[in-house]
């Protein structure tokens, strides 16, 4: 909300500066957004002299000016302006000058049409002071030469912009900001008259009736109206312009501008009708479905029956609270006027804004609770204003309805400003807080009633009293005081799958892939694509058309990511993300993955082959499995791709026969076609919340090790098999002949090609022999062999290469 | 006399002609065959050694001592030039192996792969608050309506729950109404209240009884879009909840934690009230800095810039977990981790965190082994 430091001085007794009134502001909890002079950018303009002022010689509209600005010399200035004349005063603004009007510097020793200049003379348009470009300004004769015209004009009017929270309806106007830093101490408050004004007779316009049926929302709480007749509409006064202007309104009429001035002045909105254009007896009602509204913002908007219209036998005049009609709008023609203060309900006026998106400055007051004690002491400040500046008679005021008074009383313990905030503060101290912000207390002793003033309907309970005063204290004097240990030594702080969390992020950043973060949503046909789509995991209300749906996996994100790099000519990438996958709305639906993708491959001279495959995939996923403390070889892998994936180069790692908890392989070419990537690119997906924990033992000891003396020794076989034949299967089997002996089993060479036959492969394996009791003989290294090589053939249908 | 003089010369002439041999010598084979053909089996001093035996035995000691004066100058000699050839033959093959070192490695992974700011930064809070005795909380990010609002006293219609610009879920079959929590508040009470006792889901934290020292980190979402504002960011929260918690320690834990986050020595911060459904009293935060540079300057100069909100848990929050506000009481906190990770790295726009731009990621991102700790300072 802004207003002007002048505005704010009408209600609060105070030397303060604006600096100072600030300073306050702030600490009280009315944020300060913005403090601007607006006279500071027009203060190199000062009050000149025209000496002289001649045609130019070589123009036909222009004048060629001696200007005395109290510099001491006489300046030539090149004037357009029809009004420059010899002997008459004006606002001068020397070179240097930033012209707010025209968005430009003046320049020193210009030339114009051979004529000098050096300066300008300006209209009242050129310092944004009016619309009025016609002609230089035209200052009386008696105006000091030289004076800073800011100072000449009193246009120093600091205008202040505070934000205010939606606790603080109180606070929408001026006098309520003033009621605040006088309790604060930067001031008095200085009352407003609002003491009922005698009225010329009868209203013409009897009360209006409320007609609802039983259940209807009913916005309307108290409807005060003002019947004025006879009244002189037409622009208001400069003060009240200037006033207006300053805080961004337009100017209207004086009657609205008399609205505009109580709305902002002391948070209670007002509504004027041009009388004569209400026709029959104004009601209130909810509106009907469908019905429309002609609102003054030059909008029609249809309105419905959760909203309440002031309405005449023709519809609606005005959306109750939030913005008047058109049809009876107050122009300066208008003659009888009927003035509205009403009390409404904040909820219903908070729905009505919404369903209608109407932002106006009396919804912005009335959602957030205007004193309802301000009804019939508004309509008589609307009605000493109008009689002031517009004239008539005030007709007797008409009411209907009751308003809400909530008389909060609080059972407040003096010690709880101590329990919430730790500061230290004296009862007598409370008490001179909570007086000075108008709250009454009763009693003695440590608990006392306070009754709640009716401009604070916010405060219901003793916290929010705690609030008020450490408010008035100030926060920056709460003392600060350590919090305890709980341990001496801090204890754990993750559970185990945070921490695998950020093991994994470390473990694949150290594999040399960078992390990305992508969007949680994404376009509807990836989607699709990725296993996701239903209905329920889509947004109501997307950001953007192609951000629809939440992901069901990170790979899209991280393709889109890659596509968006290779168009930027990156197209060597290594990217993985870690975060939250959606399945289903509920808690459990939502998982933690781990995905990541490899494309392209850096060219350099160590190199072998540059590309990406299958295997970088799974040695990713391999990584990730070992750190969190799980053999790849020894969960269940699968030979079947994901849907994203090449049909024969992906698989999946299982826990079991049923739990899938992760997939790899290289991108399909579909896939790649739909992201407008170049393949081949290695992708996996791990679900880390599907990763048992490990089993919690009694100590952090490890098994026993083991170690022999005796020499291990390695026997190295090559076998022909099928193609198809899983190197797992050779191993397994290979692992299997001797479970005592073998300790481990390698590949090391695989082969297709020449001397191989077609549809077969060579695979070479190493197997690693650990005696345990004694060295062995050749005889039964030879039977370990065997078993080897009977084993492998049995279980692959192959044979030992000789 | 003769043979004696005839031992003599054959010495002489033997050491001539080993000399001349070991001299002509030119790699490690031909010192070989020299010493092969001298000190071998059938060497010439080893054939002259074997002529001892029919000396007669007054003459044997002079002649043994001459002859094996000879074997020893010889095996010197060889050995000496062997020795030499060795080496130059070393020194050849060094040469012939030198190679290029000013040729570039391939880079280690751990030089290419960067983790994210937004991880990093998680990472440093987390050194910090477990160092005061907090542990981690989180939860899902679609929440139902009453978890983001309606437990967090944001009143049905209020203007507040507007201010947060909130993504709605699509209509489930379950007639729940979801969003995508606009906050990470609705953690808080998951904490606070019994849903996570037997986890749904395993990232869920399990509930702890007050005292309940916890900070909540994770992505959060709202419905604004500009250079300052992303559909989804994220947020931390802090929650302290006991019996004795309040506003005095909330600021001694705030200043705490800035001073070690930003690594400065001090921090001035400005408590300004202010208002959130879910905490009375309220506050916002300002952090002293200077923005007269290209960087922030945290801990000096004389601007102020908001960092975070903060208040006392609000009794209708703690009763709706289930804790009477008579005897629990607490506080409780929350800040964007992208913002403070951009005013303590210096990035400029937030749309860049979430645009995974390998040039950002590379400048912006910190070392798979940087760890932020206590022990080891936060940054390198």
């Amino acid at each position: 909300m802004k207003f002007t430091l002048d505005w704010l001085k009408e209600h609060l007794d105070t030397t303060a500066s604006a600096e100072e009134v600030g300073k306050a502001l702030t600490m009280i909890g009315l944020e300060v957004e913005e403090i601007v002079d607006p006279a500071e950018k027009l203060r190199p303009f000062v009050v000149a002299h025209v000496v002289e002022a001649k045609p130019h010689p070589n123009s036909d509209h222009l004048n060629v000016c001696k200007v005395d600005a109290g510099t001491g010399t006489i300046i030539d200035v090149v004037c357009g302006a029809p009004n420059a004349r010899t002997g008459m005063k004006s606002v001068f603004a020397p070179p240097g000058t930033y012209i707010p009007g025209k968005d430009f510097t003046l320049k020193a020793g210009v030339v114009i049409r051979g004529e000098k200049s050096d300066g300008m003379l300006c209209s009242a348009a050129e310092l944004e002071l009016s619309n009025d470009h016609d002609g230089i300004i035209e200052l009386p004769a008696d105006a000091p030469v030289g004076m800073p015209y800011v100072e000449y004009a009193k246009l120093g009017n600091t205008v202040i912009d505070i934000s205010i929270t939606p606790n603080r309806g109180d606070a929408t106007g001026v006098y309520g900001v003033a009621r605040d830093l006088a309790a604060f101490g930067l001031g008095t408050l200085k009352p407003t008259d609002m003491s009922p004004v005698p009225s010329k007779g009868p209203s013409p316009i009897p009360a209006l009736p409320h007609n609802f049926a039983a259940g209807e929302p009913k916005a309307i709480r108290k409807f005060a109206g003002r019947y004025f007749k006879s009244i002189k509409n037409g622009p208001s006064p400069d003060w009240l312009q200037q006033r207006l202007r300053a805080v961004g309104l337009r100017p209207i009429n004086t009657v609205v501008d008399i609205t505009n001035l109580v709305s902002l002045g002391w948070g209670r909105p007002l509504h004027a009708y041009d009388a004569d254009k209400i026709v029959g007896q104004p009601v209130l009602r909810v509106a009907k479905p469908g019905e429309e509204f002609d609102a003054l913002d030059n909008k029609i908007y249809a309105l419905d029956e959760t909203m309440t219209v002031i309405a005449d036998d023709q519809g609606p005049l005005c959306l109750g609270g939030i913005m008047g009609g058109i049809r009876s709008g107050v122009t300066e023609g208008t003659v009888n006027v009927l003035m509205e203060c009403a009390s409404w309900d904040p909820d219903l006026i908070a729905q009505t804004g919404r369903r209608t998106g109407i932002v106006s400055d009396a919804r912005y007051r009335l959602e957030r609770h205007v004193d309802p004690a301000l009804t019939e002491p508004g309509l008589e400040l609307a009605t000493r204003l109008m009689l002031e500046m517009v004239g008539g008679q005030a007709m007797e005021p008409v009411i209907s309805g009751e308003d809400v008074f909530p008389n909060t009383v609080v059972e407040f313990p003096l010690s709880e400003v101590k329990r919430l905030t730790g500061l230290e503060t004296s009862a007598t101290e409370i008490e001179a807080i909570l007086s000075r912000l108008g709250f009454r207390l009763e009693g003695t002793g440590n608990t006392r009633k306070v009754q709640v003033p009716s401009w604070r309907p916010d405060i219901t309970m003793k916290a929010d009293l705690a609030e008020e005063v450490m408010r008035m204290v100030g926060v920056d004097n709460v003392p600060t005081d350590p919090l305890p240990r709980l341990n001496h030594v801090a204890t754990r702080m993750l559970t185990t799958l945070q921490n695998r969390r950020r093991i994994a992020r470390r473990t694949l950043a150290a594999r040399g892939l960078d992390e990305a973060v992508t969007w949680s949503f994404i376009p509807e046909a990836e989607a699709r694509r990725f296993g996701g789509g239903k209905p329920e995991l889509k947004l109501a209300n997307p950001i953007a058309s192609e951000l629809t749906d939440m992901r069901p996996s990170l790979l899209p994100g991280l393709l889109a990511a890659a596509q968006r790099n290779t168009n930027r000519g990156f197209a060597d990438l290594k990217l993985f993300e870690i975060g939250q996958v959606f399945h289903s709305v509920l808690p459990e639906g939502q998982r933690t993955y781990a995905a990541g993708i490899r494309l392209g491959g850096s060219r350099h001279w160590q190199a072998q082959n540059g590309q990406v495959s299958v295997f970088d995939a799974k040695a990713d996923i391999a990584a990730l499995l070992d750190a969190m403390g799980h053999d790849i070889d020894k969960l269940q892998l699968v030979a079947e791709s994901a849907s994203w994936s090449h049909p024969g180069r992906g698989g999946r790692v299982q826990l079991g026969p049923k739990v899938v908890i992760g997939w790899f392989g290289e991108v399909h070419p579909s896939e790649l076609q739909a992201f407008d990537l170049v393949g081949p690119i290695a992708a996996f997906e791990l679900d880390l919340d599907a990763i048992p924990e490990p089993r919690r033992r009694p100590t952090r000891s490890k098994p026993a090790l083991k170690l022999s003396d005796l020499m291990p020794l390695n026997r190295d076989f090559a076998f022909l098999v099928d193609r198809d034949v899983a190197a797992a299967t050779i191993l397994r089997a290979a692992r299997g002949a001797d479970k005592a002996l073998i300790t481990d089993v390698g590949v090391f060479d695989v082969f297709e090609g020449k001397g191989v036959p077609e549809g077969k492969k060579s695979v070479g394996i190493a197997v690693t022999l650990q005696p345990t009791e004694k060295t062995l003989t050749d005889e039964e290294i030879d039977a370990v062999s065997q078993a080897v090589v009977a084993a492998v053939t049995k279980a692959t249908g192959g044979t030992l290469r000789t | 006399m003769d043979r004696i003089m005839s031992l003599d010369a054959q010495i002489a002439t033997l050491r001539a002609d080993i000399g001349a041999a070991v001299a002509a010598a030119g790699d490690e084979a031909a010192i070989e065959a020299v010493r092969v053909s001298a000190l071998g089996k059938k060497g010439s001093v080893s054939a002259l050694l074997a002529t001892l035996g029919g000396i007669a035995p007054e003459e044997r000691k002079s002649a043994g001592a001459a002859i094996n004066g000879l074997k020893t100058e010889v095996t010197a000699l060889i050995e000496a030039k062997a020795g030499e050839l060795a080496k130059s033959a070393l020194d050849a093959r060094l040469a012939a192996e030198r190679v290029d070192v000013t040729l570039p490695v391939r880079p280690a992974p751990t030089a290419e792969g960067r983790i994210h700011p937004v991880s990093q930064v998680i990472d440093e809070i987390t050194a910090i608050f477990s160092d005061m005795g907090f542990s981690i909380a989180e939860g899902p990010d679609i929440e139902t309506d009453w978890y983001n609002f309606t437990a967090l006293n944001f009143p049905e219609g209020h203007p507040a729950r507007e201010m947060h610009d909130t993504f709605f879920m699509a209509p489930a079959p379950d007639g729940v109404k979801r969003v995508l929590r606009t906050h990470t508040s609705p953690v808080q009470i998951r904490t606070m209240l019994n849903t996570n006792e037997k986890p749904a889901a395993p990232y869920l934290t399990p509930t702890i009884d007050p005292p309940i020292r916890v900070v909540m980190p994770g992505r959060t979402y709202r419905h604004d879009s500009d250079q300052t504002h992303t559909p989804m960011f994220h947020q931390v929260e802090g929650l302290v909840i006991d019996k004795s918690s309040h506003i005095g320690q909330l600021r001694w834990v705030l200043e705490e934690f800035l001073k070690a986050f930003f690594e400065v020595d001090d921090v001035t911060l400005r408590f300004r009230p202010s208002f959130f459904p879910f905490t009375e009293p309220s506050m916002e935060v300002d952090v002293q800095c200077d923005r007269s540079g290209p960087e922030v300057k945290i801990g000096e100069g004389n601007d102020w810039l908001e960092i975070l909100g903060c208040g006392m848990v609000h009794p209708n929050v703690l009763r709706n977990c289930g804790l009477d506000p008579d005897v629990y009481q607490g506080f409780a906190w929350g800040m964007g981790i992208d913002r403070i990770a951009m005013l303590k790295y210096g990035m400029n726009d937030l749309r860049a965190f979430f645009d995974a731009d390998k040039r950002w990621l590379d400048h912006y991102g910190f070392r798979p082994l940087d760890l932020p700790t206590l022990f080891g300072g936060l940054s390198s």
